[in-house]
């Protein structure tokens, strides 16, 4: 059977690409809160812990991520612990869930968030924070006023890295969310699912948006760097 | 008045400092570096925490390890200057200066913001990036912003030694306006003695992280058991007022309890006004008589209160005049000769007096 090419992106392509960005945003701004204190910690820590955790959440680095998903689908399925409290609580389940994809995203790029972080942190030293003090300011107040100003650019590498990177997953998402148009599919795995299809106008569409997409963001990144490193 | 003891360890060194300082005006706390200068200064502001401390400034508690009590910096009525100035570099100057002014409340505001500008002389510099100041400037900033908090007492840390000579010379004139014109208590970190000379009132004297000794600094400097005074630098600092111009002999002339110095014409003091002098031990010869044919025009009578000698021939006198301890350093072989006692009457003939 021969497929005529298709130039249209349908429907469920749609739904993909809105699901795509709202996955990322969540898990950027997810991760953001919940990466910028662990990064602090381990930042200024010198608990005999801090190695530990550094090479724990450097683990979705280096894993496979058919390996990250499958312990994933285990935890997150009903029998699995947090699957099965969530149910409990909520009375949905967690794999198969835009929740259940949230979880895993977020696993699968915390290096990128807490890494940029850290680094950032460390390279800002005491110095800041003990003038901030002498100046009067809450450590809150100097976090805030001080601490993000001069860690822009980390904060920045943190923030696209995090959202490209779950932009680009592919492995985690299809053990854990299968493959559920307007649920579960995002853009990577409706491309493979254009491909298995032989629908390959769509996915040259689809494909080519990633690719530009993508360069652009990285592009803007560099050139923003590149300003504020004249600056700083 | 500043009372406060510091138990405090890190690795080899070791800070144990007991002291009760009446705080007026400016305090140097002089040492070579590793003596515990700036352990010190930073537990007074909080930036370190000695396991053993205890800490008041004028009946205010900041720190009392007997019952736990920690006052963090932020809440402590302290400025502080590091050696590098630390300006905030996303922040503009007027920014920078703003910064901790707006954390205080409006009636805590001692000192207002075009004072400070004024004082420091910030004014053209306010609307520039932090970024783009020379050594001095950033220095000037760097003042400026800690006196906008309004301290009790302002806390600073080799100011001027990340800074060349030029932004040295250039930043001292400032210093000495802050301390003419504020009223707020200065300790301040220096290994240089031409430093404590030319700004200080009181002086603390550290080495190896214990007190050596403190008080005023005319009875400091001339503490003959303290390593420094043996040294070539050693000297004293006279407080007197300037009387005369001579334009002729290319002389300004000073008065100290009536008696006259000359030095060398200095026709921006006016006539009048009060001034330090430097006279350094190695500057000042003795003789039993008040002999007028000398090159030297500058003599003081004194009666001695201390004689020392060193192991190189070198015997440094310290005698009283008029209340005011001068020091002389002289061979040991013309002590000898003059056969100089504890007591003796002497005249000190100075050879060179600096204003500081």
């Amino acid at each position: 059977m021969l497929v005529s090419p298709t130039f249209s992106l349908s429907a469920s392509d749609f739904d993909a690409i809105w699901l795509t960005l709202k996955l990322a945003s969540l898990t950027t701004f997810l991760l953001l809160c919940l990466g910028m204190p662990v990064a602090w910690w381990l930042a200024h820590t010198r608990s005999w812990w801090k190695t530990f955790i550094e090479a724990m959440i450097t683990l979705p680095l280096v894993l496979p991520p058919s390996v990250l998903g499958f312990y994933l689908l285990i935890t997150l399925s009903p029998n699995g612990w947090l699957g099965g409290l969530w149910r409990d609580l909520s009375g949905n389940t967690l794999a198969f869930s835009f929740t259940g994809l949230v979880i895993g995203s977020m696993i699968y790029s915390v290096p990128f968030v807490v890494q940029p972080l850290q680094n950032a942190f460390e390279a800002l030293g005491k110095r800041p924070l003990e003038v901030a003090a002498s100046l009067r300011a809450t450590p809150l107040d100097c976090f805030f006023t001080v601490v993000l100003p001069m860690c822009k650019r980390g904060l920045l590498t943190a923030i696209t890295m995090s959202f490209a990177h779950t932009v680009g997953e592919f492995g985690v998402v299809l053990m854990i969310g299968g493959n559920i148009s307007g649920k579960t599919q995002v853009i990577s795995i409706a491309i493979y699912d254009h491909v298995e299809r032989l629908e390959y106008g769509q996915a040259h569409l689809l494909s080519l948006l990633m690719l530009v997409f993508s360069f652009a963001v990285l592009l803007s990144v560099f050139l923003i760097n590149r300003r504020w490193q004249v600056r700083v | 008045m500043l009372e406060g003891c510091f138990q405090f360890a890190q690795g080899k060194f070791n800070l144990s400092i007991d002291f009760k300082i009446n705080v007026r005006g400016v305090t140097a706390i002089f040492g070579h570096s590793g003596s515990g200068k700036t352990t010190l200064l930073r537990c007074i502001a909080g930036l370190e925490r000695a396991p053993q401390g205890y800490f008041t400034l004028n009946g205010e508690c900041w720190q009392d390890e007997s019952r736990q009590f920690f006052l963090p910096t932020h809440k402590r009525p302290i400025g502080y200057v590091f050696q590098e100035a630390s300006l905030f570099p996303h922040l503009s100057v007027e920014e920078n200066l703003r910064y901790g002014q707006r954390r205080i409340p409006d009636t805590q505001h001692k000192v207002a913001f075009a004072d400070a500008v004024e004082l420091l002389g910030l004014g053209y510099l306010l609307k520039r990036g932090s970024q783009n100041l020379s050594g001095g400037e950033r220095q000037r900033v760097a003042i400026a912003r800690a006196l906008l908090t309004s301290p009790e007492l302002l806390l600073m840390d080799e100011p001027l030694s990340a800074l060349d000579d030029h932004s040295k010379t250039e930043i001292l004139p400032y210093l000495e306006k802050l301390h003419a014109e504020l009223a707020i208590p200065i300790l301040y970190i220096t290994h240089s003695l031409s430093e404590v000379m030319r700004l200080a009132d009181y002086m603390l004297v550290l080495a190896q992280g214990k007190l050596l000794s403190s008080g005023r600094l005319s009875e400091v400097l001339t503490q003959i058991d303290l390593p420094f005074v043996q040294s070539d630098e050693a000297g004293v600092v006279l407080t007197a007022t300037v009387t005369e111009h001579d334009t002729q002999y290319h002389l300004t002339y000073v008065s100290f309890h009536g008696e006259q110095l000359g030095m060398s014409l200095a026709p921006h003091l006016s006539i009048g006004s009060t001034v330090r002098v430097r006279v350094l031990a190695r500057d000042v010869s003795i003789a039993l008589i008040n002999e007028t044919h000398s090159s030297i025009l500058n003599v003081l009578h004194g009666q001695i209160t201390e004689l020392v000698k060193d192991n190189r021939g070198q015997t440094l006198v310290k005698m009283l005049v008029f209340d005011t301890p001068v020091l002389a350093k002289i061979t040991y072989k013309s002590s000898v000769l003059l056969n100089l006692q504890v007591g003796s009457w002497v005249y000190a003939r100075v050879k060179g007096v600096v204003v500081v």
